[in-house]
């Protein structure tokens, strides 16, 4: 078929050979073909260029040729009329790794990695079954906590109100995954469930959740909460905030879910029934891997949006990324450089959330040519 | 074997008895946790010695509020101060809702076009911003219009307004009686909109002459405010803002706090909206159109009749919790000293100490605008679901 010498029958009967005319200069036929393909066309393009040439180089020079990449005296940085990456560098370690202490750094990188290639392995395919993500889970987070709390092999025991910066974003995000997922199924399966009362629950519970901001549950998990324990019981404030966002992000993925199940034809319930399996036997075994399969590019996309919802503790002062960001630029010296330092921010989520988004289409694009996994 | 048969049909294995059980557990639990955690809050609130019940809501809240709809200084209740809160969560949530429809419409429509200088921008822009936390969108623009111009060497983008650090102004009509009854013209102009639409669609059913209702439509929309604008004698008088001192005084203001939130919520919105519309316009089966093409039709009427009813079905639910989303965003005011809802609220829970009632508050009204938004939303979807005939 795309052997152009191959006589192709049209209408008629009649064969035709002749390949098709081929345009000298590629590019002018792409430019012709993509930008100015009717006057209307011309147009568009012009004004695109118009604004290009209004704003990029103004933004080159500052971001690029007037920009300060390398310093550590802050005066010359003012001196200079672009952008100031060099606070980038000089700020770096409490922006990403908040008011830990400064020698043990080392432990955060190691837990970051182990924690990097624990999502690796759990976005390939062919880890996919309880018997390994489990494990894998559980060691993934068992090591990091206990490599970032210490307090044994002579490893210095730091508080978690120390805890900042990048691993504590990984941990709000993780905490709310392990803590929310399966709390989504059981909403999900709840709101599908035949008993009147336990499906009214769930629907109260995810409807009336999903209205409010998150910024009122964090408030819940952090001034609220503490007066529903009886006297003298406390929770750590990290983990109140972590079961709270958990609880958020439950009630909007228990909803993909719910779609998934419903996705599920009614000839697979009857079966697994026929085979004299109970409710649990069948969800776990025959329902939930096919109806997550299903609904795979919505889960990751509310990953995705748990990811960047971690950013919402800024609001109750813990230290996240962006939360040691801001207060590390309050220092008056670098004060006037706070845009690059959140640019580079800005940047950290973006490649996470770019790479998990892009994600997102492969498996969409493999459900769509009905790979199996 | 006959005994264990016995016991298999007993009441304990049949599936209602089990249900009805289950359901009375889970309830029972439930009362008893909730019943649990309202004794421990009575223990504690009484033991911290915080006042419990809504008379606070009727007692002076002592402090002030840098922008209000309505008026109100730290005389007035707290009660007044979270309507004040309410109204400022209001007024930025709809103009959020308008912009990012906008943008949102304009870079979705933009992502599709064949055109790739544009298309390729409109995917940087939507890729970008939505990657990025709306936390991070809105303190970045607090960032960025702190760093503008101070008032003296403001940005002038058209005559009469001003960008600057103080946030923007720009002129703005002087009131007058007339432009209620513009308002009520106007008004009239919809309804004649409605009506001619549905006179058209009805004659077209009839006869199958399809009238073109656009340019019409717009008269009709246009010209009754217009002749009564004209007849009150065309009263315009621009209030434009001048320099006074360090400020600016006069015309339509925007605090700085409103913009940067405003931008920060519209962009990150707009990027999820422009993916909606994109989706929603792919999915119209190319088919559709080329039929519609291959009958002859031309190609605003295919717009208006075989595309956009498709596409607007994919679009308008994942386009409402969209405008959820915005709405519930907005009380990221919190974070650079907007005086919306929660902030208000968080104030008066600092002040007060009554946590429990202050944010049981912020939840209801966030509880409530989420309903009426969705009830709405049901209304159009029921209207404009697939007709079975």
């Amino acid at each position: 078929m795309n052997d152009q010498a191959t006589p192709e029958v049209v209408a008629g009967g009649s064969k035709r050979t002749a390949p098709p005319p081929i345009e000298r200069i590629p590019v002018l036929r792409w430019v012709r073909e993509n930008l100015v393909s009717t006057p209307f066309n011309a147009a568009v393009t012009a004004i695109c260029l118009i604004g290009l040439i209004y704003f990029l180089p103004g933004f080159i020079e500052w971001a690029l040729f007037d920009a300060v990449f390398v310093t550590s005296d802050h005066k010359v940085c003012r001196a200079a009329e672009g952008a100031c990456w060099a606070v980038v560098g000089e700020k770096h370690r409490p922006m990403f790794f908040g008011v830990y202490p400064y020698e043990e750094h080392w432990r955060l990188i190691i837990a970051v990695l182990i924690y990097i290639s624990a999502i690796v392995i759990t976005m390939m395919p062919k880890f996919w079954s309880y018997r390994i993500l489990v494990p894998a889970w559980i060691f993934t987070l068992v090591s990091t906590l206990t490599l970032m709390w210490g307090g044994f092999l002579g490893l210095a025991e730091v508080d978690t109100s120390q805890w900042g910066g990048l691993p504590l974003t990984m941990i709000l995000f993780s905490g709310t995954l392990v803590i929310g997922f399966p709390l989504a199924i059981l909403l999900a399966l709840g709101r599908q469930s035949n008993m009147p009362a336990v499906k009214a629950v769930c629907v109260v519970f995810i409807e009336s959740l999903r209205g409010v901001p998150l910024i009122t549950i964090l408030f819940v998990a952090v001034n609220v909460f503490p007066l529903f324990l009886p006297q003298g019981l406390e929770f750590d404030k990290l983990l109140r905030v972590v079961v709270g966002m958990a609880i958020f992000f439950a009630c909007y993925e228990a909803e993909v879910i719910r779609g998934g199940l419903q996705a599920i034809s009614k000839g697979q319930y009857e079966a697994a029934e026929a085979l004299g399996l109970g409710y649990w036997h069948i969800m776990i075994r025959i329902i939930l891997p096919q109806a997550l399969r299903i609904c795979l590019p919505g889960i990751v996309n509310h990953i995705i949006a748990a990811f960047k919802n971690t950013s919402f503790v800024l609001i109750i002062g813990l230290f996240d990324i962006l939360t040691a960001t801001t207060a590390v630029m309050q220092d008056p010296e670098w004060r006037r450089f706070t845009l690059e330092a959140y640019l580079c921010v800005g940047l950290v989520y973006f490649m996470f959330c770019y790479a998990l988004s892009k994600y997102s289409q492969l498996v969409e694009r493999w459900l769509s040519e009905g790979k199996r996994f | 074997m006959e005994t264990k048969n016995k016991t298999d049909e007993s009441i304990f294995y049949s599936n209602a008895f089990r249900s009805v059980a289950y359901q009375a557990v889970l309830f029972g639990l439930l009362t008893l946790l909730g019943w649990y955690l309202y004794s421990n809050v009575n223990e504690n609130l009484a033991r911290q010695g915080i006042a419990t019940g809504w008379n606070f809501l009727t007692t002076s809240s002592g402090f002030d509020i840098g922008e209000s709809v309505i008026r109100y200084d730290a005389g007035d209740t707290y009660g007044r101060a979270l309507l004040v809160g309410f109204l400022n969560t209001l007024r930025v949530a709809v103009l959020g809702i308008v912009l990012a429809t906008f943008l949102g419409v304009f870079m979705g429509v933009a992502r599709v076009s064949s055109n790739w200088l544009l298309s390729t921008i409109a995917s940087w822009y939507v890729e970008i911003c939505r990657n990025v936390p709306v936390v991070l969108h809105v303190i970045f623009w607090g960032t960025v219009i702190h760093l503008l111009p101070a008032p003296k060497q403001a940005i002038i983008p058209f005559e009469g307004a001003f960008i600057m650090n103080r946030g923007v102004v720009m002129p703005f009509p002087v009131a007058n009686d007339a432009y209620v009854w513009v308002g009520v013209a106007l008004l009239v102009g919809i309804i004649g909109v409605v009506v001619l639409n549905k006179w058209a669609q009805r004659k077209r059913e009839r006869t199958g002459e399809y009238i073109p209702t656009l340019w019409k439509g717009l008269g009709v929309l246009i010209a009754p405010p217009l002749l009564v604008w004209l007849a009150f004698g065309a009263p315009l008088v621009w209030d434009v803002p001048s320099l006074q001192g360090f400020n600016f005084k006069g015309g339509l203001q925007f605090s700085p706090e409103l913009i940067a939130l405003l931008v920060g919520i519209t962009f990150y919105t707009g990027a999820f909206i422009a993916e909606i519309v994109r989706s929603g316009i792919q999915s119209v089966a190319s088919g559709q159109i080329e039929a519609a093409r291959a009958l002859g039709l031309r190609p605003g009427f295919i717009m208006r009749y075989v595309t956009m009813p498709q596409a607007l079905r994919v679009i308008v639910p994942p386009t409402t919790s969209q405008y959820l989303s915005l709405t519930k965003n907005s009380s990221l005011g919190v974070l650079i000293g907007y005086p919306d809802l929660v902030n208000i609220g968080n104030t008066t829970l600092n002040q007060t100490g009554q946590s429990v009632e202050a944010i049981a508050v912020m939840m209801m009204v966030y509880l409530s605008i989420s309903i009426v938004i969705s009830i709405c939303m049901n209304i159009y979807n029921r209207v404009a679901a697939i007709k079975e005939r």
